[in-house]
């Protein structure tokens, strides 16, 4: 066999056979479903007659909907309610595990694989949700998909996908201090370009990715599809395994060995073949945030916002239309930018280490005074581990709300909104207009350090200075 | 399953929204995602655009009565980039487009909106501004999308754009809803669950 890639292994361990225009019919061996998109793919089976091919390889939870204040049932939001009802008597209809509201291992989809260690590595694994990238961070080979597919995947267990390139990106070298892994991946979006990945699988790679914990990977993964790819993935290491080890739903005993041993052949082999490779110096990168109204749009904390006529003449529009939303100046510092809210969430950023090390930062400071600082945990079993910790005192004692488990502001479709052309610091991983709630609201993304130096300086801030180098270590 | 109908071509008259990187928070905001079925998304479609705060009208080419019945829509480059929902695409639908014209679309939308047997068509930068430019200039200009030599004619002139072979095949074909065809390898996809060990040892919690 000549020598692979972890993805050529992969698709290849889960080809059915060739469709009749080329496409490969895929094995899809975990299915994750949410309340947004699986309703109407219900609907469909329901329509043409179909049953769940295999409901015990199909999981749900609900997180885009759920209120993260008051969580009582009915929701005051009709719509929701009727949504999360959905999902719960489809489920049990069909005979799937369901981590419902108040199970106690609720949140959001891309977080509740993993803690249960149902995302594995050497696995394909769809949801109709374009962040299931995220599963790559454990060498599994992880697609977002539309609710037709959602369909196909209940009904057949598999999906009809155009097989991608492979693009190797490597990160060598060491992160500058106060460097997080949301800056790698905000640097290399913004390096390749939010097209710059249609038509590959991002394999991340190099030094970096090496050291990164479980955690970091995952945010990297994470926003894989912000840079056009379809799926990014991590090859599994002794880090993986010692993740998922004891893990829910992970393998036990004498199957445990036997799927490490499978596990760690599964890394792509040396001298395989990459349709391109890019390298980046880790010490280029700096703290990263975003400026306009695309992730791709973001410089490094102490840049300038881009002029408009010092770019590329194909970008100005773009440029211009970017700088009158987010009523910013080009030419000018992004530093200093006033903030209105500031959100610590999502499946990108809301995991126990994004906490810890914002909790590391706050103690003993205050949100400033007219800042809205909310931070939402991205599954229950999170919200439970900082309260453990006093991670949640810390956040409250700063001037932070703290709420329960759900995508709540990343994309709003529950309570939680930007309100008119309010501007917000965000963890989370996407910029586009009205994303946040309002039509005119305003979207910064930088990593959960960063929105905790927003917090407090109350304007768009270099941690570094804030909190002071030392501190602001990556961990 | 009921057969479907081939997709050879699509006339109808246009409509342009400008811009590079129109996301799908952009063509139906998420708020509109708050539903069991897709019937009353074509509300949503390019709503906060199409209206102020105060929920009056803002000019966009969508509302101009000379523009209703469009049944292609032109816009600019990576279309349909963000999320997965396939609410984007079927809220177009849902509107009554049949066709997208642009200078190239995010992956997912991509086949969302193929599934649904609507026709994705890429046009070069300077083709992509003659067709703009045509469009926005005449309402009542008819546009003829042939798909199989992946092409559009409008205003007298012909531009040849680009369409994966896949989907050109399957439109032209009629099977671009590929369910029917995944349902018939039944015990080829159970021979490779069966091959997988993490599938095999089923979904249970330890
Ligand atoms: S947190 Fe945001 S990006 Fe993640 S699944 Fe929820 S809505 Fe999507």
């Amino acid at each position: 066999m000549p020598p692979r890639t972890l993805f050529d292994k992969v698709w290849d361990a889960h080809t059915v056979r060739t469709l009749e225009n080329g496409q490969t019919q895929l094995f899809i061996g975990t299915h994750l479903i949410h309340e947004v998109t699986s309703p109407q793919a219900f609907g469909m089976l329901d329509d043409l007659g179909l049953a769940v091919r295999m409901p015990e390889r199909t999981f749900a939870t609900v997180d885009h909907i759920v209120p993260t204040d008051v969580r009582e049932e009915p929701f005051a939001d009709e719509l929701a309610d009727q949504m999360i009802k959905a999902l719960r008597a489809n489920c049990e209809r069909h005979g799937i595990t369901y981590f419902d509201l108040h199970s106690g291992l609720q949140g959001i989809v891309h977080m509740v694989g993993p803690e249960q260690g149902i995302t594995q590595p050497g696995s394909t694994i769809a949801c109709g949700d374009s962040h299931t990238s995220t599963h790559g961070a454990f060498g599994a080979i992880a697609f977002g998909i539309g609710t037709s597919q959602v369909r196909d995947v209940l009904a057949t267990q598999t999906l009809a996908m155009s097989r991608p390139k492979v693009r190797r990106i490597e990160v060598n070298g060491t992160l500058p201090p106060g460097v997080y892994a949301k800056d790698v991946i905000l640097h290399i979006i913004r390096t390749l370009g939010v097209n710059g990945g249609i038509g590959y699988a991002y394999e991340y790679a190099g030094d970096v990715f090496d050291r990164m914990s479980m955690e970091e990977r995952m945010t990297v993964c994470n926003m894989s599809i912000e840079g056009g790819a379809r799926c990014g993935y991590v090859n599994p290491d002794q880090t993986t395994i010692d993740y998922l080890e004891g893990r829910p739903y992970a393998p036990q005993g004498a199957e445990w060995e036997a799927a490490v041993e499978r596990w760690r052949a599964l890394a792509s082999d040396d001298g395989a073949h990459y349709d391109d490779v890019t390298v980046i110096d880790a010490a280029d990168i700096a703290p990263t945030v975003t400026w306009g109204i695309n992730p791709g749009q973001a410089i490094a904390i102490d840049e300038d916002v881009p002029h408009p006529d010092r770019v590329r003449p194909e970008e100005r529009a773009g440029v211009l239309e970017a700088l009158a939303h987010m009523k910013l100046q080009g030419g000018a510092p992004i530093r200093g930018t006033k903030v209105d809210v500031a959100f610590l969430g999502s499946c990108t950023n809301a995991r126990l280490s994004d906490f810890r090390e914002v909790a590391a930062v706050l103690r003993g400071r205050r949100v400033a005074p007219g800042v809205q600082a909310i931070a939402v945990p991205g599954s229950t079993l999170v919200k439970e581990a900082c309260e453990r910790e006093g991670i949640d005192r810390v956040l409250i004692d700063a001037g932070f709300e703290w709420r329960a488990a759900g995508c709540s502001m990343c994309l709003a479709m529950n309570p939680d909104k930007l309100v008119g052309d309010q501007l917000c610091a965000s963890s989370s991983n996407r910029n586009f207009k009205g994303r946040q709630g309002s039509a005119t609201g305003r979207t910064v993304l930088m990593s959960p350090v960063m929105v905790a130096a927003a917090a407090v300086a109350g304007v768009v801030a270099d941690a570094r200075e804030v909190f002071g180098t030392a501190e602001a270590v990556s961990a | 399953m009921a057969a479907i109908a081939p997709v050879r071509t699509v006339v109808g008259r246009g409509v342009v929204v400008h811009g590079d990187d129109i996301d799908t928070d952009r063509i139906i905001p998420a708020r509109f995602l708050r539903c069991v079925t897709f019937d009353d998304l074509a509300e949503g479609l390019f709503v906060d655009v199409r209206f102020d705060e105060d929920g009056r009208q803002t000019g966009h080419p969508l509302d101009a009565p000379e523009r209703a019945g469009a049944t292609v829509m032109v816009s600019g480059r990576n279309f349909g980039c963000g999320s997965s929902r396939e609410h984007a695409p079927q809220a177009l639908a849902r509107a009554g487009f049949r066709a997208v014209i642009a200078g190239s679309f995010a992956e997912i939308f991509f086949g969302n909106a193929t599934t649904l047997g609507m026709v994705c068509l890429a046009l070069g930068d300077a083709d992509l501004a003659a067709v703009q430019a045509a469009v926005d200039a005449d309402a009542a200009a008819e546009l003829v999308i042939d798909v199989d030599e992946a092409s559009v004619r409008v205003a007298g002139h012909t531009y040849r754009g680009h369409l994966p072979d896949t989907a050109r095949s399957a439109l032209v074909k009629g099977s671009y809803d590929p369910l029917a065809e995944l349902l018939g390898a039944d015990a080829a996809i159970g021979a490779v669950a069966d091959a997988l060990p993490y599938v095999r040892a089923g979904g249970a919690a330890r």
